[in-house]
């Protein structure tokens, strides 16, 4: 074999590896889904709406949970997203680049790499104990709140740096102070970005289990919640409790959960990626 | 705006001036409320940590090879869940690290766009699927699988759960990674092509050189992120608190005992309550400096062009 043959065979070895490690990903998505179908299908009908968990599996249901993560997720995004928005507006408008800003960002960029389980931590220590909210909504949701503010503050910044400097000088020009030309004009161009970087943060929060096992209540919930001081359960906690159980039968509910899990995840994303690409289109007009 | 002030009670600008100072303090806030996230992770760690060690000696905390917090008579020593924590570390970056950059590799290097625009969605779909999914996937596949292999092989393994998370991390590898090699400029690329390089000649010995700072930064954020996964390993390592190097045995992590005791019969004040704390403490500290390592890397070894 001369040296050019032996390079083009290296070259189409490496090929056929690096290949397969990037089908490696879409063989592994295949398997999972089919075995959560094949799982947890059967185990999907109104009932299973319906129903309250149980010591049967046959009778469970997952209507707690479903209405659990709706407050949850409703609540931690009222939180989240004005904070979000606002700490963006300000370190991007308002604040002077300084120490200060510098400080800030950095802040923010390593409580991105916090993990989940250490806000819940922190929620368990603070809201729930110090606070005395005890494992009630408010506290699930003020720490899903925190836990997701990072995410939200760095693609609304994102999204407020890509408002081209002529519209922001024209508002100047027509003498609007900073607020009217933030709100007349650098919000309503940069709000698709921003919501679709709060939406994916609020896709997160929808599927984070370890926080809100610290914060939550750990005891059997068989109704659902009316106020923001009642305990609660949520869908990936439901599966968690589910699929922590020896009973095979309990393992299927969970996986009938896992597929409700997914479909509202599914449906958010889609949400998502409707308004980046509006936003792109837009853009390249 | 100071001429605008305090002329009469008439005049319009005076309110639109209080709005404008009233709405930048309120941003204000709403910036410090992250500061103050950092301030209370810190502090409630912190506080509850030096109320453990006024009960517990921190050398035995760090030192002693037994883990039994929940038994009577309790020990306090931390290795046995830190070892389980590296296990999972060490096993899911042989699977994540390697896969990772070779996505990355495929998709910035071989792919044409056509298949880039199929690929891709499939990585970020991995992505945001929940990590409980991970967990129940673990258990009720990978562990099944595992012990037909390995009939010696616990339940609930460090091997299983070291999987699911590696393929939970590839996706974060390869866009990292990918990110990287994108931002090298094409004039390197086609200089080596010029000089008659063959892809793979130019994926190892232009591309991942010039953005070798940032893939390593990529490496060092996996391994944090498999130190700070909670839901995998709860569900398939198990809860024996052990010293071990066999991957087959059921083991314990940081974040597994932290569930663990936070989903029991918890006293508030008791030192099985501070325990979280300390155990959390170690953990956040560790991902901490993980983190800032990969960005010490970042910006003393970033390549400019």
């Amino acid at each position: 074999m001369t040296n050019l043959q032996k390079r083009k065979l290296q070259d189409k070895i490496f090929h056929i590896l690096v290949l397969s490690a990037t089908l490696f990903g879409l063989v592994v998505l295949v398997i999972l889904l089919k075995e959560i179908l094949n799982d947890g299908l059967k185990w999907i009908n109104i009932d299973f709406f319906r129903n309250f968990a149980s010591r049967f599996p046959r009778k469970s249901g997952i209507k707690a949970p479903l209405f659990g993560s709706l407050w949850i997720i409703g609540l931690t995004a009222l939180f989240a997203f004005p904070i979000g928005v606002g700490s963006a507006l300000y370190l991007e408008e308002y604040l002077p680049k300084n120490w200060l800003t510098n400080l800030i960002q950095v802040n923010i960029s390593n409580l991105a790499g916090v993990p989940s389980i250490v806000f819940g931590i922190l929620g368990l220590g603070i809201f729930v104990n110090t606070l005395g909210f005890g494992r009630s909504i408010l506290s699930g949701a003020l720490t899903l709140a925190l836990l997701i503010l990072p995410v939200i503050i760095v693609s609304a910044q994102e999204a407020i740096k890509s408002v081209p400097k002529e519209l922001k000088q024209g508002a100047y020009a027509l003498g609007c102070t900073k607020w009217q030309m933030i709100t007349g004009v650098l919000l309503p161009y940069a709000m698709p970005g921003i919501l679709t970087g709060t939406i994916l943060a609020i896709a997160r929060a929808l599927g984070e289990t370890a926080p809100l096992l610290m914060v939550g209540a750990v005891t059997f919930i068989a109704y659902t919640p009316e106020g923001i001081f009642d305990s609660f359960t949520t869908l990936p906690m439901q599966i968690y409790n589910w699929t922590s159980r020896p009973k095979v039968d309990f393992h299927h509910i969970a996986a009938a959960a896992i597929i409700v899990l997914l479909i509202l995840l599914l449906g958010i994303n889609s949400l998502a990626i409707y308004l980046r690409n509006r936003y792109q289109s837009r853009m390249s007009r | 705006m100071s001429r605008t002030i305090g002329n009469s009670k008439k005049n319009p600008s005076k309110k639109v001036y209080i709005a404008e100072l009233v709405i930048s303090k309120i941003l204000f806030i709403f910036v410090m409320v992250s500061i103050a996230t950092t301030i209370g992770i810190v502090w409630i760690l912190s506080y509850e940590t030096v109320q453990f060690f006024r009960e517990v000696s921190i050398i035995e905390f760090l030192t002693e090879t037994e883990w039994t917090a929940l038994f009577n008579p309790p020990k306090y020593g931390v290795l046995p869940l830190v070892g389980g924590t590296l296990m999972i570390a060490f096993f899911s970056s042989i699977i994540s690290i390697p896969i990772g950059l070779g996505s990355a590799i495929y998709l910035s290097e071989y792919a044409s766009k056509k298949t880039r625009k199929i690929l891709k969605p499939v990585l970020e779909i991995l992505a945001g699927i929940p990590t409980i999914v991970y967990g129940y996937f673990a258990l009720t596949f990978i562990t099944p699988a595992i012990r037909n292999i390995f009939p010696e092989a616990n339940i609930f393994n460090a091997l299983s759960a070291s999987i699911a998370v590696g393929i939970m991390i590839i996706p974060m590898v390869s866009s990292l990674s990918e990110d990287a090699m994108n931002a090298v400029p094409d004039s390197l690329r086609e200089g080596a092509y010029a000089l008659g390089c063959t892809r793979f000649e130019v994926a190892t010995k232009v591309v991942i050189p010039a953005a070798l700072s940032s893939i390593i930064a990529s490496f060092v954020l996996a391994i944090s992120r498999a130190i700070g996964e909670t839901m995998i390993v709860t569900l398939a390592a198990g809860s024996t608190p052990k010293l071990t190097l066999n991957p087959l045995e059921s083991i314990q992590t940081m974040t597994a005992f932290i569930v663990q005791v936070a989903s029991g019969d918890i006293v508030y004040g008791s030192v099985m309550y501070k325990t979280i704390f300390a155990v959390g403490m170690l953990l956040f500290i560790i991902t901490l400096l993980m983190n800032v390592i990969s960005k010490i890397i970042i910006k003393k070894y970033r390549e400019e062009y």
